[in-house]
């Protein structure tokens, strides 16, 4: 965007200070403009972006909850010979969904025991596991500038390979889920490494090849679970046998919880993700060729090279959320494996801004979301489909920061002015 | 029409874009307004031109007060602006550009009278012997035809102020002259011009009046006659010297070697490259100089690998390049300044110290065994900043937050930080005020007295004569000749337009 000349062009209103004067020294007196512009650079930031997303999407979410409850609407049909009833429906409304929200998703405060009190935060975390794994994998791409759609088939058939050595192979304890979360990411590799030398060797668009790449894992699956191979001998139905026990992953608070080592592992990669983009050399080329691939090439980086590593670090990312599913959670193999997390994914990343912390909060947000959506059935009678409208309205938030800045009237970043003028 | 600016003020936040700034332009006159990137005249013609708002100040036309919401009330009023950037739709002719938002209808079916169109084309065209086709694609106009058009469109609204910006940047030097000529005929056909420009010697030639602006301020007017130099050290604030010193060139053996080097556009299979041999020696600046488009973009690329060779040979200090990858050629020695400093030499979103390693950052000590060491880094970009004097407020900041001019000592400092055989500058000045340019030059001289072959791509002659110790001319892909820079501007002028300069190099 900042030619040397852009400044002499007219429909730029960004100021370019003259040569110079941004090398003079900072008045310390002026302090006002000092503190002016931290609070500038806050309220630029894109993590309040994303926050106030949140909030619109929740604060929209209570409308729509307001609507669906059945006391409010019947309360709204005399409101105008008694609104107080209204009010007071619609107090409980919101109320009851909140406190079940939050019942649902982080402590559980009918419980009568500690365990039982804690159980949905780690109910969250588990939901959350396989959206950290793909989330992480997804950021990757999108700061290499790669539109990654395919982390759902890349899941999937890291899934397949991981769940057919848990329950074909037979191997000692601790080897055997090694082998099968390599398994997992070998998987999501191959199928990510596909569009990834696509994109590199023919110049095909990753978007659209991964997102065939979906339909034909999909379809693979369906195919495999109906051979002797992958399907379960006593059942007619396209699914997998339960994968062996010494290769799930251990539970690592007890039987009473869910939560397994699938999330310590997630974390790990998150440490792993933060120290490859921030710090080595095949971060900084992954960086510079989303950032500007013409000067990546240029000073010498093998865009190729970097593209499909990208595909296939992502790939494998995606391959051990399938792990999470097969070797964690569920512990067979369906064709409902993948739901539509390599999808939340995507959104995951992009809440997280691509990166690795971000990543892992956006996850657990999610994984809350999804946790909370049963007890908001059964415990203030609204639709489950309501978190999933939350879902996608923080989306459509995110997708739009220039429609949440102007809600909550924060300034535009200066960059994006330029665009606007 | 007399053109009265006033006070005028505009403010982005804390910057002061433009600060009281006064401003009379008389009919029939050139009015130029000089001063560096950044200084603030485009600023003022904006605000002139109804596509910002003044903060303070007011807009008179022959002594009323006007204000401009926007570009079409400041038409109406009879003001014309040419961008530097072209405002044209490729694929309409001309005669439909120039209609373009003053379409005339005719009939009850309200159809496009283009017949008129055509006709004020043609008019205007003729009053002023532009020779431009009514019905041509402007697609497949020249750029300094282009412009032309955009000034038939002003024209055609009858514009009594027409402003000119940067309108040389594009242009050969005879569509330079060209240009100069046609501003003189609208001058005196009574038009007031404002010519905004930094360029010196076209003030010199065309100009009445010259106001200076640094900093967005006025820091004062002088007349035509006054001295480049003057000229210069009123725009920058300080004394430039306009030539560079150099010593004559010690050329040492021959470092680059190209030998009927043939390079084919893959995507549209054209020639761009066409058997192209030369040689550069140690020591020694070629300047490559030709009208953007004959093939030195190709040239300077084909030599690191950014393009494909079909055929002929290059060769580094005895070795061969072809088909080796770019990085081996980086690591060979060549330093490369590329064309598009945005596009090809920067990554805006990154630190400018992380650009300072855009090439250098699998080595040590900038990292050890695939990790980056950060401070090591950062020590670097202190010391490079320090030393090329890029203006920042930290090496820390983003690189896209700089001038053109910072950028490219940012480019040029990562470049010059290898030990190199070989330094390619692809428009190593463009977009670059006076202080800047200065700098760069005396850079790229500095590394020839090192012994460094150099090769200038530069499509301004000023810089051609400023550095060259030889000048490779190109025309359509081929090199016309390779001449000494005492050959004059004409004949050089000539010969980028194709002509064979068989006279000069017997001389």
């Amino acid at each position: 965007m900042s030619d040397g000349k852009q400044d002499e062009t007219p429909v730029d209103s960004t100021p370019r200070e003259p040569e110079g004067a941004a090398g003079e020294p900072d008045a310390g007196s002026d302090q006002p403009s000092r503190a002016q512009s931290v609070l500038r650079e806050i309220l630029e930031s894109s993590t309040l972006v994303v926050i106030m997303a949140i909030v619109a999407s929740l604060a929209i979410g209570g409308l729509l909850i307001l609507f669906a409850d059945e006391e409010v609407r019947e309360a709204a049909t005399y409101f105008f010979s008694r609104p107080s009833d209204t009010f007071q429906a619609m107090g409980d409304a919101l109320g009851g969904a909140y406190a079940a929200m939050f019942n649902g998703a982080v402590l559980n405060l009918n419980a009568n025991d500690f365990a039982g009190l804690i159980k949905p935060f780690t109910q969250t975390l588990t939901m959350a596991t396989p959206l950290i794994f793909a989330g992480l994998g997804l950021g990757i791409g999108f700061r290499a500038g790669l539109f990654n759609i395919g982390a759902q088939g890349q899941l999937l058939i890291g899934a397949t390979l991981g769940a057919y050595v848990g329950f074909a192979w037979h191997l000692p304890w601790g080897i055997h889920l090694l082998v099968a979360v390599l398994g997992c990411a070998l998987g999501g590799a191959v199928w990510g490494f596909i569009p990834g030398v696509l994109k590199a060797k023919t110049g095909a668009h990753e978007v659209i090849v991964t997102i065939m790449l979906n339909y034909i894992a999909l379809n693979l699956v369906a195919w495999l679970l109906t051979l002797d191979t992958f399907q379960r001998p006593d059942s007619n139905n396209p699914i997998s046998p339960i994968v062996d026990e010494t290769a799930q992953y251990p539970l690592i608070l007890g039987s009473e919880f869910n939560l397994h080592l699938g999330f310590l592992l997630a974390l790990a990669c998150a440490w792993g993700v933060w120290w490859l983009m921030e710090r080595s050399t095949l971060g900084f080329e992954f960086r510079a060729v989303g950032a500007n691939p013409r000067a990546a090439r240029t000073a010498g980086m093998n865009v190729s090279k970097a593209y499909i590593l990208v595909m296939t670090i992502a790939g494998a990312l995606a391959g051990l959320a399938g792990s999470a599913q097969v070797l964690g959670t569920e512990k067979v193999l369906t064709t409902a494996t993948a739901g539509s997390l390599g999808f939340d994914a995507i959104t995951v990343a992009l809440l997280g801004r691509s990166r690795p912390v971000g990543t892992v909060m956006a996850a657990i947000l999610f994984g809350g979301l999804r946790a909370a959506g049963p007890t908001l059935q059964v415990q203030a009678g609204l639709p489950v489909d309501i978190v999933f409208v939350i879902q996608a309205l923080i989306v459509l938030f995110i997708a739009a920061p220039p429609l949440v800045r102007s809600i909550f009237r924060l300034p535009a970043p200066a960059h994006e002015k330029e665009v606007a003028a | 029409m007399r053109l009265e600016l006033r006070e005028i003020t505009k403010r982005f936040g804390d910057f002061t874009a433009n600060d009281a700034i006064d401003l009379v332009v008389e009919p029939g006159t050139v009015h130029a307004l000089l001063g560096e990137n950044g200084a603030g005249k485009s600023t003022l013609m904006n605000v002139l031109f109804g596509l910002y708002d003044a903060d303070g100040g007011e807009i008179l036309l022959d002594g009323e007060r006007r204000v401009f919401t926007g570009p079409g009330d400041a038409m109406a009023a009879g003001i014309g602006m040419v961008h530097q950037h072209f405002m044209l739709v490729p694929v309409f002719t001309v005669a439909e550009n120039v209609m373009l938002g003053h379409e005339q209808v005719r009939g009850p079916a309200k159809l496009l009278d283009l017949d008129a169109a055509r006709a004020k084309v043609t008019e205007i065209s003729d009053r002023f012997g532009f020779h431009v086709d009514p019905d041509a694609l402007v697609e497949d106009l020249s750029v300094g035809a282009q412009q032309r058009v955009e000034i038939i469109k002003a024209l055609s609204r009858d514009a009594k102020v027409l402003i000119l910006d940067e309108p040389t940047a594009v242009l050969t030097p005879q569509e330079t002259d060209e240009l100069l000529e046609i501003v003189g005929q609208l001058r005196d056909s009574g038009t007031a011009v404002v010519l905004i420009t930094h360029k010196l010697r076209e003030v010199q030639a065309i100009a009445d009046t010259i106001t200076v602006i640094r900093r967005g301020t006025v820091v004062g007017t002088a007349e035509p006659t006054a001295t480049q130099e003057e000229l210069a050290s009123m725009m920058v604030g300080r004394d430039v010297s306009m030539t560079v010193d150099k010593d004559p060139a010690d050329p040492g053996e021959p470092m680059l070697e190209i030998s009927n080097l043939t390079v084919i556009d893959p995507a549209t299979q054209l020639t761009v490259l066409d058997s192209v041999s030369l040689e550069v020696r140690r020591g020694e600046i070629l300047a490559v100089a030709g009208v953007q488009g004959n093939g030195q973009t190709e040239l300077a690329e084909a030599i690191l690998g950014l393009a494909e060779i079909t055929s002929g040979d290059v060769s580094l200090d005895g070795e061969p390049l072809a088909g080796r990858s770019i990085r081996e050629n980086l690591d060979a020695g060549i330093g490369f300044v590329p064309e598009d400093r945005t596009e090809d030499g920067v990554v805006a979103a990154f630190t400018i110290a992380n650009n300072l390693i855009l090439d250098l950052y699998d080595r040590e000590p900038y990292s050890k065994r695939g990790a980056i060491d950060p401070s090591a880094v950062a020590d670097h970009a202190d010391e490079q900043v320090e030393r090329f004097d890029v203006r920042t407020t930290s090496s820390q900041a983003l690189t896209g937050s700089l001038s053109g001019g910072n950028q490219q000592k940012v480019v040029l400092a990562r470049e010059l930080a290898r030990d190199l055989k070989l330094l390619i500058a692809s428009q190593p000045t463009r977009g670059l005020d006076v202080g800047s340019i200065e700098f760069v030059h005396k850079r790229i001289i500095e590394e020839r007295d090192k012994g460094v072959a150099v090769i200038i791509v530069s499509s301004e002659l000023d810089e051609v004569y400023a550095l060259a110790d030889r000048i490779a001319v190109m025309y359509h892909g081929r090199i016309v000749d390779i001449v000494s820079p005492d050959t004059d501007r004409d004949t050089m002028g000539l010969m980028m337009a194709g002509a064979h300069g068989d006279q000069e190099e017997a001389a």
